[in-house]
């Protein structure tokens, strides 16, 4: 509209930015960009005067002040004299562990129950839209506390597992699952570990040039390779030989009990555990619901057509009902990665430390700076969910159908 | 003769035989449905055996649950160590789960009252087979609430009404100078009556008025009520504003819609909150006091809105292009067209979608329990459970918050498919 120019003879006129359609979304325009300043203008102005009479302002300098309390769960090096800006990392990192984990475990059980929900068995069919209702139309938070009260009240306490004819035992001697969390073996890297790591990397990237090529095989020359067993051997071949060639660097560390708590090993604790299970199975029930929509979309045509075409069955799954089912459940998703990473921010409510326990918990108390902390924490959840959107629209535009 | 002799011809067809018991019938159908194979047979079982395991533990749970004491050491002493529910909790902190701790404990029929009037209100709203002459009650009805909920004078809601009314009539009257003048001539007769009504209000303040109840001392999961109706309602117009400001040709507006709606997407509801309790203040006119309460409104409508406005936008990219064209060319102007054609049909294709964000954020309203607001869970896990008469009481309280939440949601969602269902059939 804005670029038909004026009628020749007709001068511009002021009434026009009322009345003439051409010039009067630049009147709407200007007004609202007007608005806009005058709203940051006034909340601006508050906020100095507010400031100003509380004596703060507003500086980003606490970042840098020794912390002064501990965090129990960390995956880098912290202590109470470290500063805030170390806690906030160890919270990012909480907060991306359970995010990540999450995601896995959500996706596992997800595509499993939307499976399982097309399933003939009329029983399994059913228990499953029970689980997916159920888990669906309660908060999260109350599947959180839940599940940490079931942890804390249900499993046996460190010192059940103590004496000959103990209440509880460990599994296989390596994992131990207590109310205050669970124990694993770690493995201790020795001198020497590095080459078994590199073959293991190596033989992944190797696994990924070999499909590649099988599927370059597969379209230029029509020879159909094995993919899935070479898979398998490249996967744990070549790593395992290296192990024991290079005289097994690699052991593992196992929790023992001492005194009243188990020592060694990794030790997840209850907080972590409930809020990774809680948010994965209450986003797996989206999920699931996801997965289901994806399978049912796909035509029933295009089964019968592919085996029209002569195809076997996994054949028909692998290269027709799944590229195509993919590109409906992909979107939504991730999308589901980005609200269970969202929702993660619940830890405050067990106790665990992510960014939201740190720097919008314990920081912004000790600091009082609340602006620059919430902020901050804004920030970063938009950093993420940002990148996850970009993500998903390359994603988008990779499977986007070509059409002429 | 001999019999042989005779040619057998049937006269009569044979009636139908009943199919093989194995074929037809329940033992089919189970057959079919629970043992059609190996890893099926397996599966039934297993499922059969979770069922029982849920069940017998259970069972003796409900049944043997003690009502009627006052504390968790009288129920244990009751049951005798035997397995139950100690339900009592419920029972004795009924009142504290639906209204908080803080309502006044006389004037609990106010809210209970509100509650049922919801419903006569939301009905012609949402089953378009009811008589639309209740939708004036429905316009009426967020007077009615506040005033109950809130007490006080009724001249304050009936001024807001009035308000509304005069500056929507102003608004008929002038609507044939074009959509902008109007709305602002109304925006101005809203303004004056609320101004001047204010006057009235305060100095009759006694007319008709309940006890005023703060809003600090709502709670329980009348707190999840009154959050979950009042932003949803206040949300979609925000919402569909939002998304017409989005799909604008004109890019200021555009990028202000669309920075708003992407950053609060972004976030997650816990920092907003955190916002409103403790950022928001620094950004109102030094000595105002927003109780905590309006001020999560404010933060929750806002989340809700950018939410909403997405489910619209979808709805307006789904009208086929052609409605826009035919709208222009019958003459009408952007706001004509677009609350003549555009929006009642992009509106209904967005239903489902507004329902689904509507349970998400009824579900979200648990969060203010976070920034210490006593909720339902804040109710829970705050005053109840450290109680000394009821600590350790987990299974039936969360049970409890369970069912309530699961009622609500699972019931709003089963009417969007209802719905849904409805327009399909509509179209067609």
């Amino acid at each position: 509209m804005t670029s038909i120019s004026p009628p020749r003879g007709e001068s511009f006129t002021l009434s026009k930015l009322i009345n003439d359609t051409r010039y009067r979304s630049y009147t709407f325009q200007f007004i609202a960009l007007v608005l806009l300043i005058a709203l940051f203008a006034y909340l601006g102005s508050n906020l100095a005067q507010n400031l100003r009479d509380a004596g703060l302002n507003i500086s980003y300098g606490f970042l840098s002040e020794p912390a002064g309390y501990d965090i129990n769960q960390r995956l880098i090096e912290y202590d109470s004299q470290s500063t805030h800006l170390r806690a906030s990392i160890v919270g990012v990192l909480n907060t991306l562990l359970v995010a990540f984990l999450g995601c896995i475990l959500a996706t596992i059980i997800g595509v499993v129950v939307g499976v399982l929900r097309l399933s003939q068995n009329w029983l399994i069919r059913k228990l499953m839209s029970v689980y997916v209702e159920i888990f669906r139309n309660v908060p999260v938070l109350i599947w959180i506390l839940i599940i940490m009260a079931v942890f804390t009240a249900v499993l046996p306490q460190p010192r059940d597992f103590r004496g000959d004819d103990a209440e509880a035992s460990m599994l296989w001697d390596a994992f131990a699952f207590t109310g205050r969390g669970f124990y694993f073996p770690k493995p201790v890297f020795e001198a020497g570990s590095a080459i078994v790591v590199l073959t293991f990397v190596a033989s992944i990237i190797g696994i990924f040039v070999y499909r590649s090529y099988a599927r370059k095989q597969l379209f230029q020359k029509g020879r159909l390779l094995p993919v899935l067993w070479p898979s398998v051997g490249l996967f744990f071949v070549p790593a395992v030989l290296m192990f024991f060639i290079a005289g097994r660097p690699i052991s593992m560390e196992y929790p023992s009990l001492q005194g009243f708590n188990f020592q060694g090993g990794i030790y997840a604790r209850n907080s972590f555990i409930s809020l990774w299970f809680a948010l994965s199975i209450y986003t797996a029930a989206f999920i699931a619901e996801n997965v289901r929509a994806g399978i049912l979309a796909v035509s029933k045509g295009q089964t019968e057509a592919a085996a029209s075409l002569g195809l076997r069955p996994n054949r028909i799954m692998n290269l027709v009902i799944l590229p195509q089912a993919l590109r409906i459940i992909i979107p939504p998703l991730i999308s589901q990665y980005l609200n269970l990473t969202k929702n993660s921010s619940l830890a405050i409510a067990v106790g665990y430390m992510d960014i939201t326990g740190t720097l919008g918990g314990i920081t912004l108390n000790q600091t009082g700076r609340a602006i620059e902390t919430v902020l901050l924490l804004m920030l970063f959840y938009l950093a993420i969910s940002l990148a996850i959107s970009a993500v998903m629209n390359l994603y988008n535009n990779a499977v986007k159908l070509k059409e002429r | 003769m001999s019999k042989s002799d005779i040619a057998f011809v049937r006269r009569e067809m044979l009636p139908e035989k009943a199919p093989p018991a194995t074929a037809a019938g329940p033992i089919k159908w189970v057959r079919d449905n629970l043992f059609p194979g190996p890893i099926n047979t397996i599966m039934t079982l297993l499922a059969i055996y979770f069922i029982y395991q849920i069940v017998s533990g259970a069972m003796p749970w409900f049944l043997n649950g003690v009502w009627t004491t006052s504390s968790l050491a009288e129920c244990r002493e009751v049951l005798q160590g035997a397995t139950g529910g100690c339900f009592s909790v419920l029972t004795e902190r009924w009142n504290q789960l639906l209204f908080g701790f803080q309502y006044p404990s006389e004037q609990y029929w106010r809210p209970t009252l509100a509650f049922v009037l919801l419903f006569v209100a939301v009905a012609p709203v949402l089953f378009v087979a009811l008589p639309r002459k209740l939708l004036i009650f429905t316009g009426l009805y967020p007077f009615i609430a506040f005033w109950l909920i809130w007490g006080g004078t009724l001249l304050v809601p009936l001024v807001a009404l009035i308000g509304l009314v005069a500056g929507y009539v102003v608004f008929l009257r002038v609507e044939t100078k074009g959509f902008a003048t109007a709305a602002l001539t109304g925006l101005v007769a809203v303004v004056l009556v609320w101004w001047l009504g204010g006057y009235v209000s305060t100095a009759a303040s006694e007319t008709l008025a309940l006890e005023p109840v703060q809003s600090r001392n709502m709670g329980g999961f009348m707190l999840n009520m009154i959050l979950g109706t009042v932003c949803v309602s206040l949300s979609l117009p925000f919402g569909i504003l939002l998304a017409l400001g989005r799909q604008s040709d004109m890019p200021i507006i555009k990028w202000i819609c669309v920075i708003f709606i992407e950053f609060i997407r972004g976030v997650p509801l816990i920092t907003l909150l955190f916002v409103a309790n403790v950022v928001l203040a620094y950004f109102l006119p030094p000595g105002s006091n927003f109780d905590l309460i309006l001020r999560v409104i404010i933060m929750i409508t806002m989340f809700a809105s950018a939410y909403i406005a997405e489910v619209i936008r979808g709805g307006l990219a789904a009208l086929p292009r052609g409605q826009y064209e035919a709208a222009d060319s019958l003459g009408l102007d952007y706001a004509q067209s677009m609350r003549l054609i555009i929006l009642p049909q992009a509106l209904k294709i967005s239903i489902p979608g507004i329902v689904n964000v509507s349970v998400g954020l009824f579900k979200d309203t648990t969060l203010v329990s976070v920034i210490s607001m006593f909720d339902l869970v804040g109710m829970i896990r705050g005053p109840i459970l450290a109680a000394t008469e009821w600590n350790g009481v987990y299974w039936e309280l969360w049970g409890f918050a369970v069912v309530l939440f699961f009622v609500v949601c699972y019931g709003i969602s089963q009417y969007s498919q209802w719905l849904e269902r409805q327009l399909q059939r509509d179209h067609r």
